[in-house]
């Protein structure tokens, strides 16, 4: 007994000798961050050449980096796949914590760019002059890549709302495509009288949908600043919402179906599901999902909250940033800006992406693009009057991935039960505060 | 004849001169070696570590820190825990018995001799457990579907309306349901080959005395395969309470049905790969792992002492 627990006491104290060492031995060479590197340096590097890795699920970055390797034959862009948003970004906090393999550039979402700003985990690249670039994007992307005075990502694309509907429903129903949300309302009421199958659009609760939907209801519900944070879900723009959704909720006017499932692919295709207010990254999504619906779908400006006001939001969208521990600083800065600002832009446009930079939102090429999804519509110019319209003063939680996921266990209850919608709002906002004051937020009542 | 003694008693073979051994032999520890080797790495270490883990607690605002019990203390609090437990508590306390008396009725229907094509229904009972469970979720994730899975399609050929197994009051039942589908065959088995041991002789010996079928259960096969229900009962109990890949799975069906603490293992999943929060998923695993050895412990303890 007593040999037995000399050995156990010994792998025990070996293991905390492991665990330490990895926590304590890692070097702390940061604070040499803070000069300025010109573009004489950047140009520098990739005449020295190296390599750089990049974790990215967007697919048009494959012929950026192609051609980035093309233009600077030194330089070796290593592209890979670490899984889709929540996957990826496992897999990156388990590298940052780790200290080891961590890549030199990341594709991170706007709405979790802020967890690793906060904690430092990514560069500010204003030290690469990435703040002169303020003014060539839209509001909306520019706004969520901004954290206190820093920038934390340059924007790859974006999703300003836009209403996709079925033409053919609507006409065959002789119903109008809504402008406002109360005629969104009445034509949710029409269309499910006049064909018990088919439904406005499927919602069961999303975190994406909501939070954009408040967005554009004018509603702050997260105030954060540095690391204090305040949620509010009462506020007159929050209240717009609840009201709207709850009738839809109330007369079973939503399609019970989760977005991104087989049912949801086949209701988009076969007519059941009639809109589905979404960002302008969607229609590569239906040209590839929904092939049945082909020639069926338009694109209209997301319903207003006021009639007659033009406001939009976002929906999406992602950037790419610098991890703190990534290396060849100076050659993934010029790839960021290569692919998401200079020459790749235009490049990734035509493999389908949707730009956030204005100057490409305004060209009259890729305005005048035509879809034949669409019906030959020219859908990008509701799109970029959307990416104007988007109020730039929104801002997520510095922890918005984990709130997100558990969205459904408290906001989904008003979806299945009594539970109003205001309520489980109430009960999404404690629970996201109770997180925060365990991660050692100060709590902003 | 011979009678037994103790070794002690019959005094024939005393312990013989007491060889001292000086010297230390460590030709034992060469051979259990390798053996201590791998299960110290791959048993103790996780388990170890985990306990160490469960002592920190890392923020996002200030880091690491050592907190001691404190970890401890919240998960003993903790409702979403709690919950999580009652509930799959409940699953087995219904699912557990209906699936075992399943496993055991089909065993002792094959092993009566008298089922034709015996051998057809012990590999198609058996069959469901050879499917992944996660294969197995999807496939009746799709089958449950109201809209357009198998009972949407019932709904429709039929014209009727079946309750939506994918809502918040049935989704244990539909969970109990795939559970017991891919396990019903694994217990037959236990049971079966537990069955197949059984002298004949008993059997002759009870037809001798003219009992009837259902006593011949009772009285030779039920006592004679105890051992194995207890089996049984034990892996189902763990089992049930590291439910895991059916709700994680069928969480994206039922998004609002299944909370990411619907059980405690997806509550740890939950807690460590969206919240970051690895030492307080680590002290939950730690609490359940405790609290299903308890209820198993118990279990066999109370098993075994009506079979002696």
């Amino acid at each position: 007994m007593p040999k037995h627990s000399r050995r156990l006491l010994r792998g025990l104290g070996l293991l905390c000798a492991l665990a330490l060492g990895a926590t304590a031995c890692g070097s702390d060479d940061d604070n040499s961050d803070q000069k300025a590197v010109g573009a004489a340096d950047i140009q520098a590097a990739l005449k020295k050449g190296g390599s750089v890795t990049v974790w990215a699920w967007e697919p048009t970055l494959k012929q950026v980096a192609a051609d980035f390797e093309k233009k600077y034959p030194k330089v070796d862009i290593n592209l890979v796949n670490a899984g889709t948003n929540n996957d990826q970004y496992k897999a990156l906090q388990n590298a940052i914590s780790a200290k080891k393999g961590v890549p030199d550039v990341a594709q991170i979402e706007y709405y979790a760019l802020g967890q690793y700003a906060l904690t430092k985990d990514v560069t500010d690249l204003k030290a690469y002059g990435a703040d002169k670039l303020a003014g060539s994007y839209s509001p909306g992307p520019w706004n969520s890549v901004k954290s206190g005075d820093g920038v934390y990502g340059l924007p790859m694309d974006s999703g300003p709302m836009a209403l996709f509907y079925n033409k053919k429903v609507f006409d065959k129903h002789r119903i109008a495509v809504p402008t406002t949300w109360d005629e969104y309302v009445e034509a949710a009421r029409k269309l499910h009288k006049a064909d018990p199958k088919a439904y406005i659009t499927s919602d069961v609760g999303d975190a994406g949908l909501a939070t954009s939907l408040l967005w554009q209801a004018g509603s702050h519900p997260y105030k954060v600043d540095g690391t204090k944070v305040g949620i509010d879900f009462t506020d007159a723009g929050a209240k717009k919402y609840t009201d709207t959704w709850q009738q839809l909720i109330d007369e079973k006017l939503l399609m019970p179906v989760v977005g991104w499932s087989d049912d949801w692919y086949k209701g988009l295709g076969d007519g059941t599901i009639a809109t589905l207010p979404i960002g302008a990254w969607m229609p590569a999504n239906f040209v590839s999902g929904v092939k049945d619906g082909s020639g069926d779908w338009r694109v209209a400006p997301l319903p207003q909250w006021t009639k007659g006001a033009d406001t939009s939001s976002e929906n999406g969208g992602s950037s790419l940033a610098l991890p703190e521990l990534g290396k060849n600083k100076e050659l993934a800065y010029a790839f960021v800006e290569y692919a998401n600002s200079g020459e790749g832009v235009q490049t990734r446009i035509e493999n389908g992406a949707f730009p956030a930079t204005t100057k490409d939102l305004n060209s009259e090429a890729f305005q005048n693009t035509e879809f034949p999804y669409f019906g030959g519509q020219k859908a990008n110019k509701v799109f970029a009057e959307s990416a104007r319209n988007v109020p730039a003063d929104w801002k997520y939680l510095p922890y918005q991935v984990y709130a997100n996921s558990i969205f459904n266990d408290t906001v989904g209850k008003a979806y299945v039960s009594g539970t109003k919608l205001s309520q489980g709002l109430a009960d999404w906002q404690e629970a996201s505060l109770r997180y925060g004051s365990e991660q050692g937020f100060t709590i902003d009542k | 004849m011979t009678t037994l003694q103790s070794p002690a008693a019959t005094g024939a073979r005393p312990a013989g001169p007491p060889v001292r051994r000086t010297r230390r032999s460590w030709t034992g520890w060469g051979f259990i070696g390798p053996f201590a080797l791998v299960f110290a790495l791959v048993f103790l270490a996780p388990l170890a570590y985990s306990i160490y883990l469960s002592l920190f607690r890392t923020q996002l605002i200030g880091g690491t820190s050592f907190v001691g019990l404190d970890n401890y203390e919240q998960a003993l609090q903790d409702g979403r825990f709690w919950d999580g437990v009652l509930r799959v508590g409940l699953f087995l306390l219904v699912q557990v018995p209906i699936m075992l008396g399943l496993a055991l009725l089909v065993a002792l229907a094959i092993d009566s001799g008298r089922l034709f094509g015996k051998d057809f229904f012990r590999i198609s009972v058996f069959l469901p457990y050879a499917v992944p469970a996660v294969v197995a979720t999807l496939m009746w994730g799709f089958m449950y579907g109201p809209r357009f899975g198998l009972v949407g399609d019932i709904n429709d050929a039929f014209g009727v309306r079946l309750p939506d197994p994918l809502s918040s009051d049935l989704i244990l039942a539909s969970i109990g349901n795939i559970v017991t589908w891919e396990f019903v065959g694994y217990n037959m088995l236990i049971f079966y080959s537990a069955l197949r041991v059984v002298p004949h002789s008993l059997y002759e010996a009870a037809e001798i005395d003219g009992a009837g079928q259902w006593r011949v259960i009772t009285a030779i096969k039920l006592p004679a395969i105890r051992g194995a229900l207890v089996i049984a009962t034990i892996f189902s109990i763990i089992g049930s309470f590291q439910l895991f890949n059916e709700p994680a799975i069928l969480q994206k069906l039922a998004p609002n049905a299944i909370t990411t603490d619907y059980t405690p293992n997806y509550y740890t999943y939950s807690l460590s790969f969206s919240g970051q929060q690895h030492n307080y998923s680590a002290t939950v695993a730690i609490v359940m792992g405790v609290v299903t050895m308890i209820v198993a412990y118990v279990v066999q303890l109370r098993g075994m002492r009506k079979g002696a």
